[in-house]
């Protein structure tokens, strides 16, 4: 089985686990109050890793290109208060000029 | 009346946002009935944008899995907030699983009474369940006919996507600390790491820094 499929099964499946255990975990496990930051927090760690190595890697190298002056134009456009669309639109438009005439 | 206004807006507004995703998954070499599956079965914006990510930057499996697992563990917390309110057995239960997600969970939660929380819940999580998966079809197939990703902007959307995604999360001192640290680790880490284990690693500093108050 390729590397896409078994990522595509695998992830689903456990994320339908963890919503369904959600219905049936007891519900003293919420009252943790240290489990509860930790769980805010990891999206912030994973989600800002992923922008990281997404805009700044091409595997395990480390590269400035197209992809950064997209992420510039994403971050001014969410300081605008640009609609969520407007801003991945307007990232991918940069990016594109950026690789095209750069 | 309001909460159907509620709801039908999210999905849409959320829903459309899922052709972003059935691009980047193309443009990510992942075929356009995986991109539609992971919608249909995943559900989880940001897990199924992890999925992605962590393949297009050289990952393996397993790390898109947990990278994605992680990302989504939010939801079972959720779902321990809302069992108490929507109050279900069987496969009633299932399925309301499967649509528990920030927009459902966040329009319920934004109503006044209990009757209208549930209200909430299911037309928000069905209504972005539908258009979530029309979106990604689009999305997918669009990608499919432009050809090469770079030129089109796809490889910059899919972090702009994780920004969009992190932005509101970035409410206080702790969490602006906490992605400046996260960048840093994750980058350099990448040079002398395998693919994908930058990523994975950050985990950690959200533990160190929400272990204490």
């Amino acid at each position: 089985m390729s590397t896409f499929w078994i990522a595509v099964i695998g992830s689903s499946a456990l994320a339908f686990g963890i919503k369904l255990a959600g219905a049936s975990v007891p519900k003293s496990f919420l009252s943790n109050l240290r489990i509860l930051r930790i769980n805010t927090l990891i999206p912030v760690a994973l989600l800002t890793a992923l922008i990281a190595v997404n805009t700044f890697a091409d595997k395990t190298q480390l590269v400035l290109d197209h992809r950064a002056l997209g992420i510039a134009a994403a971050v001014t456009l969410l300081i605008a208060k640009a609609p969520f669309p407007v801003v991945v639109v307007g990232a991918a438009i940069t990016s594109a000029l950026a690789y095209r005439y750069i | 009346m309001s909460v159907k206004r509620d709801s039908f807006s999210v999905s849409i507004t959320v829903g459309a946002y899922g052709s972003a995703f059935g691009a980047a998954a193309v443009a990510a070499d992942f075929s356009v009935l995986q991109a539609c599956l992971l919608s249909l079965l995943l559900f989880s914006g940001a897990s199924q944008f992890a999925v992605v990510g962590v393949i297009a930057a050289g990952g393996t499996a397993i790390n898109a899995i947990a990278t994605s697992t992680l990302l989504g563990t939010r939801n079972g917390l959720y779902g321990l907030r809302l069992a108490p309110i929507l109050k279900l057995r069987g496969w009633r239960r299932v399925v309301a699983a499967q649509i528990t997600i920030d927009e459902s969970i966040g329009v319920a939660l934004a109503q006044k009474d209990e009757a209208e929380m549930r209200r909430g819940f299911w037309y928000t999580g069905f209504g972005v369940f539908i258009f979530w998966n029309l979106f990604t079809l689009a999305g997918a197939l669009g990608a499919q006919a432009i050809g090469d990703p770079s030129a089109w902007g796809l490889d910059a959307a899919v972090p702009a996507a994780f920004l969009g995604l992190l932005w509101p999360r970035l409410s206080d001192r702790k969490s602006w600390v906490l992605a400046g640290f996260a960048i840093l680790l994750a980058l350099s880490l990448t040079p002398f790491v395998p693919a994908g284990i930058p990523i994975i690693s950050c985990t950690l500093l959200a533990i160190i820094i929400g272990w204490r108050k």
